[in-house]
Formats: C-alpha cells, sequence, structure tokens
C-alpha cells in the first residue's frame, strides 16, 4: 500500500494544468478570433499588443501538459493522440501559424494582411481541435488492450462539430472580456457590444451539448440522473456567473465580465470532471487503469514540484507587469 | 502503391526532429558564446565584447524562438505515430522527456528573459550569472535528450513486464554505454556549429570592412576554439565509434559498407551497396585501413552486415553514405582551422579574401555534419527502435493508416516550410543590420517569454536601412 496515492496527485496536477490552459491560452485565441472583426487596423495593434507579452507563457501549459501525460498517465497520450490524429495536427499547425504571426507581423508592412490571416486562422483552428477534444473525450474512444482500434475521423461527429464551435464562441467570449478590461475608448465599445452576443451563443451551445451528452454517453447520465445531486452545483454555478457577466456588461464594469467568464469556463470544467470521473479514457479506463509506474510518477513529481511554483509566481510578475490598459500607438511597431 | 504508414512514420519524423535540430544545436554552441562575450566584457570593459554580444544575443533570440515554435510538434509526435513505443517506453521516457520540458520552462522563466532584454537594466554581473545559467540550461536540456537517445540505442536498467518497460535503476537507465560518449560528441558538434557560424558571419563582415574591429576579435577567436575543437572532435568521433562497434556492430558494420565479417577490412571511399545482392556494387577503397581505425590492427576483424539476417539489417546506403558526409564536413573543418592556423602564422589571417570566402562558405557545413550523423546513429539503428528489444514496425500506431501519416507529412512540410522561409528571411535581416543601433522601440512590450522580440528589425526595406555599405 502506498503511502500517497501518487496517481491521485498526477491527476491533481494534470487537471489544474489544463484549466490553467484553457483559461489563459483561451483569451488569447479569443483574441485572434476577433481579429478580423475589429474595428480598424489600429485596433488590430492595440488586440495582438494586449496578449502580446504573455501569449506565448499561456502556452507553456500545454507542452508541460503533453509531457506530463506521457509520464503519469500513457494511456491517456497513447490513445487520444492517434485517435485525435488529424486535430492535433490542425491544432498545432494552427498554433504554430498564430506563433510566427505574432512575432512577424509587428515586423512586417508589405505582408501585413497575410500575417492578420494567419493570426485569424491559426487561432481559430487551434481553438476549433481543442473544442472538439472535449466532444470526442465525452464520446469516448474505441480501445482494445489499452490500443485505439477507430478510424481516423471517428471523433468528427456532428458533437464534436459542436463542441468545437462552442469552444471557439466561448474562448472568444473571453478575449472579448479581455479586451473590455483592458482597452478603452472606441475598442472597449466594440467589445461591450460583442459580449452579450457571444454569451448568448455559448450558452446556446452550452445547452445543447448538456441536452446532448446523455444520449451520447451512458455512463454520464446515469451519474447525472443518479443520487449524486451535488453534481448540479456546477452548472448552478456556471450559470450564476453567467447571470453575473450579463449584469456587469450592462452595468460597463470593466474588469468583472472578464472575471465572471472565467467563473463560467471553471464551473463548467468541474461539471465535465464530476460527471465523468474517474473515467479517463472513456468507456472503460479509470486513472489508475492508465497510470503509469509509481517509481517514475515519483521520479519526475519531484521536479514538477520544484518547478510550478516558479512557474505560477513568473507568470503572475508578468501579468503585474503588464496591467493596464492597452492604448492605440503604445506597444512596438 | 500502397501507402506504408510506417514508411512515412519515419519520414515524418525524420523531417520534424531534423528541422528542429537545427536550432538547438546552433543555440547550444551560441549560447555559450554569448556566456563568454558577456565574461570578457565584465572583466575587460572593452565596449568591442558588449557590441558583439548584444549582437549575437538577437541573432540567439530568433534562433531559440523558432526553435521553440517547431518543438512544440516534438512533444505530441511520439504520441501520434508511435503510440505502442510511447506506451512501452513512458515509464521511462516519460519522465526523461518530462524533465527536459521542466528545465527548459524553468531556464526561460528565470533567466532567458534576464539575458535578452536585462542589458543595462540588470547589475552587470547578474546579467552575466543569467547569461551563464542560459548555457548551462542548454546543456541540461541537450543532457535529458541524448540521455532518452542514448537509452533507445543501448538500453539498460529496465525490465520488460507485459510489454511495458519498468524502470529498476534510473542512473543505469541515465547513463547508458553509448551516452557518454554520444552526450560528448554532440556537445562538441554543437560547440562546432557556434563557432563556424560566428566565424563564417565575422567572415563577411570583415570582407566588407563593417565594424572590423569586433569581428577581428570574434574571427580570431573562433578561429582558435574551432583549431583545438574539430580535430578533438575527430578523436572524439573515433571513440564513440568503438563504441558503437561494442554494442551495435551491425550500425558500424553499415557505417563502413562491410557486408562479409572479415580481417583487413578495406576503408571504403567509395562504393554503392547494394541490400538485395547482400554486397556492394562498386567498391573503392583503401585495404585493411577500416580494421586499423576500428580494431588498432591492420589485420583485426571487422564484423560484418551480414550477420544479421537481411530483416534486420538498415537501409546500408543511407547510413554509409550518410557517414561519409559527416566525415567528409569534419575533414573540411580540419583543413579549414588548419589553414587559418596557417595565416595567422604569417600574419594574413583577417585580410586572406579568398580564406575568409571560404569560411563564410564553410558555415553551412556543421548543420550538414550534425544533420548527417543523426542520420547515421538513427537510421543505422533500424529495424529496431529500442535497440535489440523493440522493432519499428511494432512500435508505430496500429490505427495509422498511409493516408492519414501522407496528409500529416505534406502538412508539416508546408507549415515548415514557412515557418523557415519567414525565419530565415528574417535572420539574413538580422545579419544585414548588424551591429548597428537598432530602430527605436517601445520596450514595454518585449518579455523573455518571446524571445524573438528582442529583436525589433523589421522584415522588409533592407535596402533603405542607413548605413548600408
Amino acid at each position: 500500500m502506498e503511502m500517497l496515492d501518487l496517481t491521485l496527485i498526477w491527476a491533481g496536477i494534470i487537471g489544474f494544468g489544463v484549466i490553467m490552459y484553457v483559461l489563459m491560452d483561451g483569451f488569447d485565441l479569443g483574441v485572434g478570433i476577433l481579429f478580423p472583426f475589429a474595428p480598424d487596423e489600429d485596433s488590430r495593434d492595440v488586440l495582438m499588443n494586449s496578449v502580446a507579452p504573455i501569449w506565448d507563457g499561456n502556452e507553456t501549459w500545454l507542452v508541460l501538459g503533453g509531457a506530463g501525460l506521457l509520464a503519469a498517465f500513457p494511456v491517456v497520450y497513447s490513445v487520444f493522440l492517434p485517435a485525435l490524429y488529424i486535430g492535433v495536427f490542425l491544432m498545432l499547425a494552427g498554433l504554430i501559424f498564430r506563433g510566427i504571426a505574432f512575432e512577424f507581423r509587428f515586423k512586417s508592412h508589405r505582408n501585413r494582411r497575410w500575417w492578420n490571416r494567419a493570426f485569424f486562422g491559426g487561432s481559430t483552428v487551434a481553438a476549433f481541435a481543442q473544442g472538439a477534444v472535449v466532444g470526442a473525450y465525452i464520446q469516448g474512444f474505441p480501445v482494445e488492450d489499452f490500443v485505439y482500434v477507430g478510424g481516423a475521423l471517428d471523433w468528427l461527429t456532428p458533437f464534436t462539430v459542436l463542441t468545437g464551435l462552442g469552444l471557439v464562441a466561448g474562448y472568444a467570449l473571453l478575449g472579448a472580456t479581455w479586451l473590455i478590461m483592458k482597452t478603452e475608448g472606441h475598442i472597449q465599445a466594440w467589445a461591450y457590444r460583442l459580449a452579450p452576443r457571444l454569451l448568448v451563443a455559448v450558452l446556446a451551445v452550452f445547452a445543447i451539448i448538456s441536452l446532448w451528452t446523455p444520449f451520447v454517453d451512458d455512463a454520464v447520465r446515469e451519474r447525472w440522473f443518479g443520487h449524486l445531486h451535488l453534481l448540479w452545483v456546477f452548472p448552478a454555478l456556471a450559470m450564476l456567473c453567467a447571470f453575473w457577466l450579463w449584469r456587469s456588461v450592462q452595468a460597463r464594469r470593466e474588469g468583472q465580465p472578464f472575471i465572471a467568464t472565467l467563473g463560467v469556463f471553471v464551473f463548467t470544467y468541474l461539471g465535465l470532471v464530476v460527471s465523468k470521473w474517474p473515467v479517463i479514457v472513456p468507456p472503460n479506463y479509470t486513472l489508475w487503469d492508465v497510470a503509469s509506474a509509481p517509481e517514475s510518477q515519483l521520479f519526475l513529481l519531484l521536479g514538477v514540484l520544484f518547478v510550478i511554483p516558479i512557474v505560477l509566481a513568473y507568470t503572475a510578475w508578468s501579468y503585474w507587469v503588464f496591467r493596464g490598459k492597452v492604448r492605440v500607438g503604445e506597444g512596438y511597431h | 502503391m500502397e501507402l506504408d504508414p510506417l514508411l512515412l512514420s519515419r519520414l515524418q519524423f525524420a523531417f520534424v526532429v531534423s528541422f528542429h535540430a537545427i536550432f538547438p544545436v546552433f543555440t547550444i554552441g551560441l549560447a555559450s558564446y554569448l556566456a563568454v562575450l558577456n565574461g570578457l566584457f565584465y572583466r575587460t570593459g572593452n565596449p568591442a565584447w558588449e557590441r558583439l554580444a548584444i549582437f549575437w544575443a538577437r541573432v540567439f533570440a530568433v534562433v531559440f524562438g523558432m526553435g521553440v515554435v517547431s518543438g512544440i510538434v516534438m512533444a505530441f509526435q511520439f504520441g501520434t505515430n508511435w503510440s505502442n513505443f510511447s506506451l512501452a517506453a513512458s515509464n521511462i521516457l516519460g519522465p526523461l522527456l518530462s524533465y527536459e520540458v521542466v528545465t527548459a520552462f524553468f531556464l526561460e522563466a528565470a533567466f532567458l528573459g534576464v539575458l535578452l532584454f536585462g542589458r543595462g537594466k540588470v547589475p552587470q554581473g547578474v546579467h552575466l550569472f543569467a547569461s551563464i545559467m542560459v548555457a548551462l540550461g542548454t546543456f541540461i536540456s541537450a543532457f535529458w535528450i541524448l540521455v532518452s537517445n542514448s537509452w533507445m540505442q543501448t538500453p539498460a536498467g529496465t525490465e520488460l513486464i507485459d510489454g511495458r518497460f519498468h524502470v529498476t535503476d534510473w542512473s543505469e537507465a541515465i547513463f547508458t554505454a553509448s551516452f557518454p560518449y554520444r552526450f560528448v560528441h554532440f556537445v562538441m558538434a554543437s560547440f562546432l556549429t557556434g563557432g563556424f557560424v560566428v566565424a563564417g558571419v565575422s567572415a563577411w563582415y570583415l570582407l566588407i570592412g563593417r565594424d572590423v574591429e569586433a569581428n577581428r576579435k570574434a574571427f580570431s577567436m573562433c578561429l582558435w576554439l574551432l583549431l583545438v575543437l574539430a580535430p578533438t572532435q575527430a578523436i572524439v568521433g573515433d571513440g564513440h565509434g568503438l563504441n558503437t562497434l561494442e554494442h551495435q556492430p551491425t550500425k558500424v558494420a553499415a557505417m563502413e559498407g562491410n557486408w562479409e565479417t572479415q580481417s583487413r577490412t578495406p576503408l571504403l571511399l567509395f562504393a554503392w551497396p547494394d541490400q538485395k545482392a547482400q554486397e556492394n556494387a562498386l567498391e573503392v577503397g583503401l585495404p585493411g585501413v577500416a580494421s586499423l581505425i576500428l580494431t588498432h590492427d591492420i589485420d583485426g576483424e571487422v564484423p560484418g552486415i551480414s550477420e544479421v539476417p537481411p530483416e534486420e539489417q538498415p537501409p546500408v546506403w543511407l547510413v554509409f553514405w550518410s557517414f561519409r558526409i559527416m566525415v567528409a564536413m569534419g575533414l573540411a573543418m580540419i583543413v579549414a582551422v588548419l589553414i587559418g592556423a596557417g595565416l595567422r602564422a604569417k600574419g594574413r589571417l583577417y585580410d586572406h579574401r579568398g580564406f575568409l570566402q571560404f569560411m563564410r562558405v564553410m558555415t553551412i557545413t556543421p548543420f550538414l555534419a550534425v544533420l548527417a550523423g543523426w542520420f547515421v546513429t538513427e537510421i543505422g539503428r533500424a529495424p529496431w527502435l529500442v535497440y535489440g528489444i523493440m522493432t519499428q514496425a511494432e512500435a508505430v500506431t496500429p490505427s495509422l493508416t498511409g493516408g492519414m501519416a501522407l496528409f500529416t507529412l505534406i502538412g508539416y512540410i508546408l507549415v515548415y516550410a514557412v515557418v523557415f522561409y519567414a525565419g530565415t528571411l528574417y535572420l539574413t535581416r538580422v545579419v544585414r543590420q548588424g551591429m548597428l543601433p537598432e530602430p527605436p522601440h517601445d520596450d514595454e512590450v518585449e518579455r523573455p517569454k518571446r524571445p524573438l522580440s528582442a529583436s525589433h528589425v523589421p522584415f522588409e526595406d533592407a535596402a533603405n536601412q542607413p548605413g548600408r555599405s
């Protein structure tokens, strides 16, 4: 008997990494999704500058998550990636394009239009692919003896298309509320107009997914309509945050809409976790089925426990340095 | 023709990893060079060192950024295309590769920003410390990657239980038989790469008479360094080869194009290995020399490829020719540094235009040598992925079809072509700009997580930049 359940600790670390990634890369991908709809080219500069100093750090969590999964939950790594082969490629290609667009758009004048497209296209494709991954996770994977046995595009169903679009809308909402907080004048006014519309879109998708999920996943249906009533706390809190978001946008509060959107994401995420727990490779495998050997989990844990606080401190510091409004003409050219 | 997912996955991995490898191999050498420059400036206060350090930090930032972008893909390749391998080897490779990621992030979070943006904002000693830590960090990153690779070449410290490797002894699994040789060989290759690039760029500046004082210092210093490194690398490479002969004799046999075990094995200068016929179609060689090199005895016996059945042999012509390219590049480097030493003795190091032109061209050689070297060691391991235990065919993702693999192979080639084109074009601009002050900018939005933002050279209008000669 282990003194500590390392698998549980690792589930906590990876779970934390996932939500950190979703929240943080979420708003900067969202800014990319909103990019072509900005009022003018000057505002696009502001949009980009509002996330330029931090986006790269936000993607740290993705790479850490990928490597951590291989080390702690290898079956997740070796089932999800083959099953989502095409989607993973699209996500990576999208992230790369938007990453270099960030850097080279500022340095380029003649080809700026193309970098704009790369930024929008890359962000949108990456967001859609991530949303589809969530949908595919709810759907589950045909797995035999720890090996994925399905086809290349099994993950691409109407349900995952919907979750993909849902996350695009969700990230756009995060982006819009981020811009409410970080900009002013006509750009902020534009973001204020966008936020309620995006919220409606997100809630619509949220509702359809919630109605649809019990038909996609029997285990979730049983849990939802079983005895675990605590479960309903999370969607209720998510709805409360959505209401708060609506009110704070109406009241033209600058910071609250973003916080409220973070709340919507966190409670939706927790709702999903509680619905699925402890199944991690649906429909058959739990966290403990897919874990790596304890000595391997322990070996890496030491390093990760050392580094995560440093990364967090550093992240907090960068956000602190770049607090406040981003204005037209500021930043670099 | 049937699309073979195994072959396409191998091509894809080779492409992605080769493309990625170009950047770190350069940044590892350059990081140490920056630390040296910053140290020299700290000691002497000579502004020429600082000018060099500022310029090369700008180049470092761009190359490091491209390395990070191309590296994201690597974190997912193992799972998408080699899922059976990932699952089987996760207990060992998961922690090792994660430690590389963790090191890289720690380095970025803590020191890269100070190195790239801290000059003049933090005390000079702190800046120097950050520079040394970044250099150290690049070695630690290389350490974990080479540990992983060496374990796949000469596995130890693990046992296979129910199809999965379990670590029985971490220090045995980390310090495997081939690791010390591979690590030294690779680090020296990185230094050679950094040295030849700096020397080549300095040579170009000297040719056009730009910033002569600083570039003479850089050129001279690199050539001293290379004069030691290039011949030493040949000796280290020989040691690595002997180690390979002991642990992976088939790989060495393929490198030598030696099909049958024989004494007095010739060193082949040219050959056309024919895998079907299990012999060389054409060969020109020096009798006994391969025996002499590998066994230190002209009559020594060298094992042949045919010691293992054809299905356990690597594609010989690829290994054979990659090895020859690597060695040819290494010899060219040795010739270059010897000519340099000769010219220095005659006091003509900085004004022999032919030599400066030659050194410009030599910039490409370490990159070719590194890629060829990786081809030798990786293809030479075939058909094994974990040597002697797991083949590539067993390792590939079972659900992967040829069509899927072809789709992503073409996709990655397109994506990387854009990245490489934009990056190289931009790097050329940075080098053209040289050590001139950069256009004015507001540095409020530049931060360590974005190495590329350390450079502000505009993408276009190079012709209009002030002061171009």
